[in-house]
């Protein structure tokens, strides 16, 4: 599971989650893989994401780097800064680990990079 | 579905998709080419703004056959899907999405806003069943529905082909897709034809009215004489009055290949030689 994705997700599925936002991330394996960098998707999926969480997320994992804790105002035009994002965002993978929903607790396991947000019935 | 009864009659999704089954979506080509063009359409008809790069929900990824279509033209996908083994082959494959291993009925997990749209290849219809003691059927998929156009950014559009049972069963979900805010319809790829009928279900959550796309195979010049009687005022000769022309004659054949034509089959072009008896051997 990649960065963006977490970013994303919600645990809002489960009965009497209201935000179910961000979820915590234990995470026993990381890898880092290439994926072809595009400036275009970076910078149109910027605004759309926490960037706050984003950091969160990178720093308990161990990935943050030097990736600024504030969102510049260029980042647009800024490639340095969206090679930065773009590996945090697309190159970072958690294949083993769990997801917590922060308002029940709930683990969610990912076992070799596939996330299982199945809810028992009584969950629903 | 060829071999008869339709697989959601015969066990739920996890079950039905065992390892077996998810082997087929990765050595037989005849599904890979289907599941191929089914994704190609759907992607079409989303409509993307051309030249962008967006982010797509893919709900009953599989093995990420329809993921490799979006992969292709340049998109970022997340995949969901409820069959552990149809995922596993789509590690396998090494396919570029995130996949998660969820049950759609259960709700789309993620927050406001997330997608630049929304694609499902024949997976709607598995939501139609109670599988599950506590399964109701309208509640999974006004949940699905009320939760996916959450889930896509206003004025985004899903696009979700499916295998409906029964005109019972489109109802049912074109009705819940309505209640939870969509708008939008059905587009039917030719609807003629029994086997090459395919329908997907084009929503578009809020932003400016949309005209939903003309499906495939459908002439609009055929549409409009079907809807109107040409008058005339002479009396038709008696031997159209009885109805088909005689079989083998050059009538029937072009009013075979112009059905066939309708059904989207490969047809020759009619030409002068079209129907004309074979010079006698010497």
């Amino acid at each position: 599971m990649k960065l963006i994705t977490h970013n994303m997700l919600s645990s809002n599925i489960i009965k009497g989650v209201k935000n179910g936002y961000p979820l915590g991330i234990q995470a026993t394996d990381v890898q880092v893989n290439e994926v072809d960098f595009n400036p275009d998707f970076v910078a149109r999926i910027i605004p759309k994401l926490q960037w706050p969480i984003l950091c969160q997320a990178a720093e308990s994992i161990g990935h943050l780097g030097d990736l600024p804790k504030e969102l510049i105002s260029d980042f647009e035009s800024n490639e340095e800064f969206l090679k930065k994002a773009h590996h945090i965002l697309m190159e970072i993978e958690v294949k083993e680990g769990n997801l917590v929903c922060p308002e029940t607790g709930r683990k969610f396991p990912i076992s070799n990079g596939i996330l299982n947000m199945l809810l028992n019935e009584d969950e629903v | 579905m060829a071999s008869g009864k339709r697989p959601e009659h015969r066990a739920p999704p996890e079950i039905y998709y065992n390892e077996e089954e998810a082997r087929k979506y990765t050595s037989n080509s005849r599904i890979i080419e289907i599941q191929q063009q089914l994704s190609e359409r759907a992607i079409e008809l989303l409509r993307l703004p051309e030249d962008q790069c967006c982010f797509i929900l893919d709900i009953g990824c599989g093995s990420g056959l329809s993921g490799e279509c979006l992969t292709e033209q340049g998109h970022v996908w997340v995949g969901l899907d409820i069959s552990r083994h149809m995922l596993d082959v789509a590690v396998l494959r090494e396919c570029e999405g995130d996949l998660i291993y969820g049950d759609m009925g259960q709700g789309i997990p993620f927050r406001a806003g997330s997608f630049d749209g929304a694609i499902s290849v024949s997976a709607i219809q598995w939501l139609c069943n109670a599988d599950k003691k506590g399964h109701h059927p309208p509640k999974r998929l006004y949940k699905f529905f009320s939760m996916l156009y959450a889930s896509l950014n206003r004025g985004a559009k899903a696009v979700l082909q499916l295998y409906p049972e029964n005109s019972s069963q489109l109802e049912l979900i074109t009705q819940q897709a309505m209640r939870a805010g969509f708008t939008g319809g059905l587009v039917v790829d030719y609807p003629n034809s029994t086997k090459a009928k395919k329908m997907f279900l084009c929503l578009f959550s809020g932003g400016s009215v949309q005209e939903l796309p003309p499906g495939l195979g459908t002439d609009v010049n055929n549409a409009d004489q079907s809807q109107h009687v040409a008058y005339s005022d002479k009396r038709e000769r008696v031997k159209n009055m009885r109805g088909k022309p005689p079989k083998k004659s050059r009538d029937w054949i072009l009013e075979k290949k112009e059905r066939r034509k309708r059904q989207g089959k490969d047809v020759r072009a009619d030409s002068k030689y079209t129907g004309r008896r074979r010079a006698r051997k010497f």
